[in-house]
């Protein structure tokens, strides 16, 4: 009783949804089959035939359209676009089951503030290192590129120039030995050490590169980069997937946190990654590849 | 009634007048010099500890090793990565075996090892050091501080390695006042260089030279950072007038510099050659490594900037004439990365969360049917092959020697070709001879003689042979059954082998 209880409620999930009254059991299969097929992020709509017809079926039909967005909306899903390009892009809603928190991600992270910060700023700095300009993120056909040592060396440098300017004026930024919460974030990755000799040769974990490390690898695993080679730690290629993600959710999430700590970027939406003024000296870091002038 | 009333109003008087700081700003020198006395607190630490060691190892100044290792790791910092952690051990080495030479050799890798860890700092998360110190604040109170720093920083090199670099808190405070002009007191050590050599002082001459090299490090370092950074982002750099001026300039300096340096090195090696004392000889000597090492740093800068070019052009084609795009996105770097990375780390963490949140997309549960659990749990863990899988035997099948002449052919043409360094011999006569022995010997021999007509002496000279096979052409044809053309005088010149290792060494 109960079994059969179950099988009509989960068929009666879809049927939720306003769609048209033709909506037969095959085509609520059909939807629940594409945005299956959008739960694995890997997966190319180029190399999949029915992933494929299902895209067009997505665009050419539009009741199953919107069954197909009830049935993500169901699973708490995000429909960000269906494309040919990124396939079925869904991503996980808060609090849905799907969704990677924080504690799953990385261990210490929930002991440690400085580890938990690490982590997350290193999943932002991928971002910037992936779109540095706006442009790049409006862009549907632009590809970026991100190293590991890239990225640590970009923050890396950011950081220097917070503390060359805290220096100028005269600020002690060393913190307070007991209010570790009160330390400003840029030190926090500015005294991580960079890499580490390990016995086994293997990426120490802790150092920053090692953070980048396990945020690339994740992002790749998550279908959002894809790995070109091995050199500078590690390089890899933005999907559309990535771009979307970051564009339509994490950006402006991130934003709207940043204002709600009262913090108001003021920019007239020039890109921030200029020329330095003349004069300054041209003291960049190596491979980071990114300008580091925002005034 | 007036001496307890005198004694409650002292302490305020005392804490009033003789207040340790004057306000902030006599305290911010002295922060600067606690920290500054912070950076050596290592190197002191490490005759400290070195009383923990299991073992013995009072004998050996910890502090003087750690200043080595430092002044080494600087010197080895290459254009491109750093200093090799195996290299700097192998040449820290000779240092401690003079301090304690009876002790085995594996003691003093130990030692090495031990300090520059200690250096680095292994056993700590962010591999640095951290010094609390006090200070008033504007408002009067006392604060207490961490200083974080690092004295000897590992660096990701290509392949994956790590390299070794030395902080700028290292050099600052423990290789010297560096933190000066570049250029001017590069030139400035320079011409201090040439009239001490001028004048034969070559002790004070060596202390300038290596000064001059760590002057050129540091040229090197601030030139690879801008480099690389033009090569990758075009928009990065001013590319109109600041990049081209600085190439020009650091051109103009490696021109200026190479010039300048093999002038010297021509008046160290006259030093050298000339001088009588073996002191002097050998200082000059070292000198001259000193200077060599320089010039290999120039050229290799004045390669880098030839590649900028070029690089800066293709970027650009790449880069900039990309049709605009009609949207604009968000500003990642100026509207959620700059603003709040100079956030307490409270707040910072609450944007990265969030980002952290949104930005990883979305990862599949697991979830596992009762019945495949029990399966799972009931099977039996696979057993590991403590060894791996069976190697097959691999099926050698002996190849057939398919060489043209023995090796017995070989013994006997090379013995027939030893001949005395003053009686050469035509080559037809030692054919006929080869012929006697065997007659597929002439071949061999004619081979021979013919690669003789163009000796190895490049080689030779690398590998100090003693004496070398040569063929001369004198015009004489050669009258032979099997073979023509012209019949060379074969013989043997003898090599100074002394001479040449005493060349080699010098072009090292």
């Amino acid at each position: 009783m109960s079994v059969t209880e179950y099988a009509e409620w989960s068929e009666a999930e879809p049927a939720t949804a306003p769609a048209s009254s033709a909506v037969t059991p095959a085509d609520a299969a059909d939807a629940a089959r594409l945005v299956a097929f959008g739960l694995q992020p890997k997966l190319q709509p180029a190399r999949d035939q029915e992933y494929a017809d299902l895209l067009r079926r997505y665009r050419e039909d539009p009741p199953f359209a919107r069954l197909a967005d009830a049935v993500a909306t169901g699973l708490g899903l995000i429909v960000l676009e269906v494309s040919p390009r990124a396939g079925m892009a869904v991503t996980a809603a808060e609090d849905s089951v799907f969704a990677v928190r924080m504690g799953d991600y990385a261990r210490r992270t929930s002991a440690d503030g400085g580890d938990r910060f690490l982590h997350g700023l290193a999943h932002l700095a991928v971002a910037v290192m992936a779109f540095p300009r706006p442009e790049d993120l409006a862009d549907d056909g632009y590809i970026g590129r991100v190293t590991v040592n890239g990225v640590d060396a970009f923050v890396r440098q950011t950081c220097h120039r917070l503390e060359e300017q805290a220096a100028e004026q005269g600020e002690n930024t060393d913190p307070a030995s007991d209010a570790p919460g009160l330390e400003t974030a840029w030190r926090v990755w500015a005294r991580r050490s960079a890499t580490g000799a390990t016995k086994d040769a293997r990426r120490l974990a802790g150092s920053t590169t090692g953070i980048v490390a396990k945020a690339v690898t994740f992002l790749t695993d998550s279908g959002f980069l894809q790995r070109t080679g091995d050199d500078n730690g590690g390089t890899y290629r933005t999907t559309a997937r990535y771009q979307l993600q970051v564009r339509d959710l994490a950006g402006s999430a991130a934003l709207a946190e940043l204002l709600e700590l009262g913090v108001v970027p003021v920019t007239d939406g020039t890109p921030t990654l200029l020329p330095a003024d003349s004069g300054e000296d041209l003291d960049l870091v190596a491979d980071a590849g990114l300008p580091f002038h925002s005034t | 009634m007036t001496s307890p009333a005198s004694t409650d109003s002292a302490p305020p008087q005392l804490s009033a007048g003789p207040r340790p700081a004057q306000g902030p700003a006599a305290d911010e020198g002295l922060a600067r010099r606690l920290r500054a006395l912070a950076c050596t607190a290592p190197l002191h630490d490490l005759d400290a500890r070195k009383a923990n060691l299991a073992g013995e190892y009072s004998v050996y100044g910890m502090a003087e090793i750690a200043l080595a290792a430092i002044d080494l790791v600087t010197l080895n910092m290459d254009f491109d990565t750093g200093a090799d952690h195996d290299q700097i051990v192998a040449r820290l080495i000779p240092r401690i075996a003079a301090q304690a030479p009876r002790r085995p050799a594996a003691e003093h890798e130990r030692v090495a090892r031990w300090v520059l860890e200690n250096l680095i700092n292994v056993g700590s998360v962010d591999r640095g050091f951290r010094a609390v110190y006090g200070v008033f604040g504007a408002d009067g109170a006392y604060v207490r501080r961490d200083y974080d720093f690092k004295l000897i920083e590992e660096v990701p090199g290509p392949g994956g390695t790590v390299y070794l670099r030395t902080t700028d808190e290292a050099v600052n405070v423990l290789v010297g006042a560096l933190d000066t002009d570049v250029t001017s007191a590069q030139i400035a050590a320079e011409v201090k260089l040439e009239v001490l050599i001028s004048r034969g002082r070559l002790a004070d001459a060596q202390l300038a030279a290596e000064q001059a090299r760590y002057r050129t490090v540091q040229y090197s370092e601030t030139l690879r950072r801008a480099l690389d950074a033009t090569r990758r982002n075009v928009r990065a750099v001013d590319w109109l007038a600041a990049v081209p001026d600085m190439i020009a300039e650091a051109l103009d300096h490696v021109a200026d510099r190479y010039r300048h340096e093999n002038a010297i090195l021509t008046n160290i090696r006259k030093a050298r050659d000339e001088s009588e004392e073996p002191e002097h000889k050998r200082r000059a000597a070292e000198l001259v490594d000193i200077v060599k090492d320089c010039i290999r740093r120039h050229t290799q800068l004045q390669s880098r900037l030839l590649e900028a070019g070029p690089l800066f052009r293709a970027e650009q084609d790449r880069q900039a004439f990309a049709t605009p795009a009609s949207s604009s996105g968000t500003d990642l770097y100026g509207h959620l990365l700059a603003p709040l990375l100079p956030l307490p780390l409270e707040q910072a963490v609450r944007v990265t969360d969030t980002f952290f949140a949104r930005g990883t997309g979305l990862r599949t549960p697991v979830s596992v049917r009762v019945a495949d659990l029990v399966d799972i749990l009931l099977t039996p863990p696979v057993e590991r092959e403590h060894l791996g899988a069976e190697m097959p035997d691999p099926d050698l099948i002996a190849t057939p020697d398919d060489n043209r002449f023995t090796e017995e052919q070989l013994a006997a043409a090379t013995a027939l070709l030893e001949l005395p360094a003053d009686a050469p011999r035509r080559l037809s006569g030692l054919l006929a001879e080869a012929r006697c022995q065997d007659p597929e010997l002439p071949y061999l021999v004619a081979l021979l003689a013919v690669h003789a007509a163009s000796p190895p002496v490049g080689t030779a000279y690398r590998q100090g042979e003693r004496r070398l096979l040569f063929a001369v052409d004198d015009g004489v044809e050669l009258d032979d059954p099997e073979f023509g053309g012209a019949d060379l005088i074969v013989g043997t010149a003898l090599l100074d082998a002394a001479g040449m290792a005493a060349d080699r060494t010098e072009a090292a």
